[in-house]
């Protein structure tokens, strides 16, 4: 009756033109790729080869269920037996046993030995029916999980019954309304050994274990879900001691939401160099450099920056591990180990070549999602050797997971002596907001760092090459010498600059010189205009006196000879 | 109902057995069926049938019907529908169908050895 009721509820909702209900499965990524779970209510089949994970899958998702989802599930295993099953799993920190006691989970296996078992006339496989019917109701199961139902061929003999049965068991599965998963072993040319895939066909989901170049690769595909759309790629899956996580869809559109908040970038003169005072929040920043430049110091800087604004940090270290880079970055004056004590900072530390690229994301995803921080440094990716074309959808999908999580991250490169760009860096640098570059200059016996913005998107930056110094209070920034024939650096660049300065003085000199002769012609030529000024005034001083006395012999001459006429006119 | 029209043994469907008559060294056997379908009334008769020419007072036949009790499913691993299940004398034996081949029906609960000749 309650199977009658479960199929009203159906046609109603179809009547309604109601999407595809979905179960979600509790694995993260999955749930995403599927755009909500497993569909609800149907059987989904779970295939892959020996040891994909199948059993951890769908112990997965009956675990999730009870756990998650507060659905009772039912387990059916046809190979391994309960407490197999629940030590198996208690790997991945699951306590199947306490579940099975609070009456959420019904282990039940079934043991077929055909040894034991012999055919007399017709039979059909009601029994089964019977015991899952059971155990379904007797806990009010949602979620179903036949473990491998394929078994059942190697049991019994007659295929054409089995057959006929298992159609009618997925039919009546689906009227019980459960959501089940069906596991199956990869056949040759088709999905399952014995096909079954025939009978379950409302979602396939295909799970494979690659090994390339020695390394073991996880991948899961949904190879069809009927009534919606999903994820169409193989995506790399993970299982470790935290379960399984599946690595979600690349965002297929640039949509993420952008801040116009900067962060320090922990070294106070690279700040001045950025337009902002520091790299945009959310953005991708690639740290490029030759070996010993000092590129994890200046992650390290950064992560410390952060740290101490009370930013949670994540730092997956690839070369190094954690204790060897708290105790180098102490030397520079960087005290990682407090932040670790306070839980801020987290360093996640693996060799690269212990799994794939695929999976290290599919880690990085799974750490950067359960720490949750704003910054993460990845030092350094070029540690990852292989194809350009997948370390470049590695970090394409990593750049975009830290993007949208608007999570600042920073990754350092290993620039192979010379100009060219390693594998890693060319197929990063487009993605990179801002990349800076280390580098090493070599003259007079001496190694000097120095380093550019080669681009820093958004804001205005400097385009100086500028030299650094690591001192033991930090990273510090020095103006280079940039003259017309080379950029000079260390001793180089303080000789120069000396240099510089006597010229500079000896050209003052000059200058002054210059000025006090001038000084000097203009007081002698000054004083020549006096003399001769002088000279004048004392001439036209005596010409004076001779016109004074010209007038005084003129007017005496005048007397004279009037006193003369005087004498001559009476005479006459 | 079923059990009480085929009370051979004493038994009653769906309870433990007492053993009573095992000791004397008879077949304990319990038949599971699912309702009263063709195939398990067919097993049903077939079975009394073997067991009167083959078993004559040595047995006792107990049928569980599932759909009354189906929490018995899992103990005896049924799967299959009808299945007899020979629990006395040791080790557990099935044979699963409507037991219409005698023959078969025969070796399975080891009353005829396999390499005897059927006739």
């Amino acid at each position: 009756m309650a199977t009658k009721h479960k199929k009203a509820d159906h046609s109603a909702n179809s009547n309604h033109l109601v999407p595809l209900r979905k179960t979600p499965t509790g694995i993260k990524g999955l749930d995403a790729l599927t755009l909500g779970g497993l569909p609800m209510g149907r059987p989904t089949l779970l295939c892959g080869s020996a040891g994909c994970g199948k059993t951890l899958f769908a112990m997965t998702f009956l675990v999730n269920g009870v756990n998650k989802f507060d659905e009772p599930g039912v387990l059916m295993s046809f190979e391994e037996r309960a407490r197999d099953l629940e030590t198996n799993v208690a790997s991945l920190g699951y306590d199947v046993a306490e579940l099975v006691e609070r009456k959420q989970l019904v282990i039940d296996h079934v043991y077929i030995e055909r040894a034991e078992i012999e055919e007399s006339g017709e039979y059909d496989l009601e029994g089964l029916f019977v015991r899952l019917g059971y155990a379904i109701d007797s806990i009010g199961a949602k979620r179903v999980v036949l473990d491998t139902i394929e078994a059942l061929f190697a049991g019994l003999d007659d295929t054409a019954i089995l057959r006929s049965e298992l159609r009618r068991l997925f039919a009546w599965l689906k009227d019980k309304g459960v959501t089940a998963i069906i596991t199956g072993e990869r056949g040759d040319g088709q999905l399952t050994r014995y096909g079954i895939e025939e009978y379950v066909s409302d979602c396939v989901i295909l799970l494979d274990n690659r090994v390339e170049d020695q390394v073991t690769t996880r991948r899961l595909r949904v190879v069809k879900y009927r009534g919606s759309s999903h994820g169409t790629n193989e995506y790399p899956f993970l299982i470790d001691e935290h379960g399984i996580s599946v690595l979600p869809i690349t965002s297929a559109e640039l949509t993420h939401r952008i801040s116009h908040e900067s962060v320090p970038t922990g070294v106070p003169d690279l700040d001045d160099m950025l337009g902002i005072h520091g790299y945009f929040r959310g953005s991708s920043i690639l740290i490029s450099g030759l070996a010993g430049t000092g590129k994890s110091t200046f992650a390290s800087a950064f992560v410390n920056a952060a740290c101490e604004r009370g930013e949670r940090c994540l730092y997956f270290a690839f070369e190094e591990s954690p204790d060897q880079i708290v105790r180098n970055m102490a030397s520079v004056g960087l005290k990682l180990d407090q932040h670790i004590e306070s839980g801020l900072l987290d360093f996640q530390a693996a060799r690269p070549s212990l799994y794939g690229f695929e999976m290290h994301l599919a880690r990085m995803n799974r750490d950067i999602e359960e720490f949750a921080p704003q910054v993460i440094v990845v030092d350094p990716i070029s540690a990852f050797r292989g194809p350009s074309s997948e370390i470049h959808s590695t970090l394409i999908r990593l750049a975009d997971i830290c993007k949208s999580k608007g999570i600042t991250a920073l990754f350092t490169s290993l620039s192979s002596s010379g100009e060219q760009m390693t594998e890693s860096e060319r197929s990063v640098s487009s993605l990179m907001d801002t990349w800076i570059s280390l580098k090493d200059t070599e003259a007079n016996g001496e190694r000097n760092r120095v380093l550019y913005l080669l681009k820093s998107r958004g804001m205005n930056h400097s385009k100086q090459l500028r030299e650094y110094e690591l001192t033991n209070h930090g990273i510090h920034m020095v103006d280079a010498y940039i003259g017309p024939d080379a950029v000079l650096t260390g001793t180089a660049r303080i000789a120069q600059e000396a240099r510089e300065r006597e010229a500079d003085l000896s050209r003052k000199q000059a200058t002054e010189r210059r000025r006090r002769e001038v000084a000097r012609k203009r007081a002698a030529l000054d004083r020549q205009i006096a003399e001769l000024r002088a000279a004048l005034e004392t001439e036209e001083a005596e010409m004076a006196t001779l016109i004074e006395q010209e007038e005084a012999r003129e007017i005496a001459h005048g007397s004279d000879r009037s006193k003369m006429a005087a004498k001559r006119g009476m005479r006459s | 109902m079923i059990a009480k029209k085929l009370n051979e043994g004493g038994d009653i469907a769906g309870t433990p057995n007492d053993f009573s008559e095992s000791e004397v060294g008879g077949y304990n056997l319990r038949l599971y069926v699912a309702g009263q379908t063709p195939k398990s009334l067919a097993a049903i008769s077939n079975l009394k049938k073997l067991c009167e020419g083959h078993l004559a007072g040595r047995y006792t036949i107990d049928v569980v019907d599932l759909l009354v009790t189906p929490q018995l499913a899992a103990g005896d691993q049924i799967v299959a529908l009808p299945t007899l299940v020979r629990r006395l004398p040791p080790p557990l034996k099935r044979v699963i169908g409507d037991l219409s081949n005698t023959e078969r029906v025969l070796v399975g609960l080891d009353i005829r050895p396999k390499t005897g000749s059927p006739t």
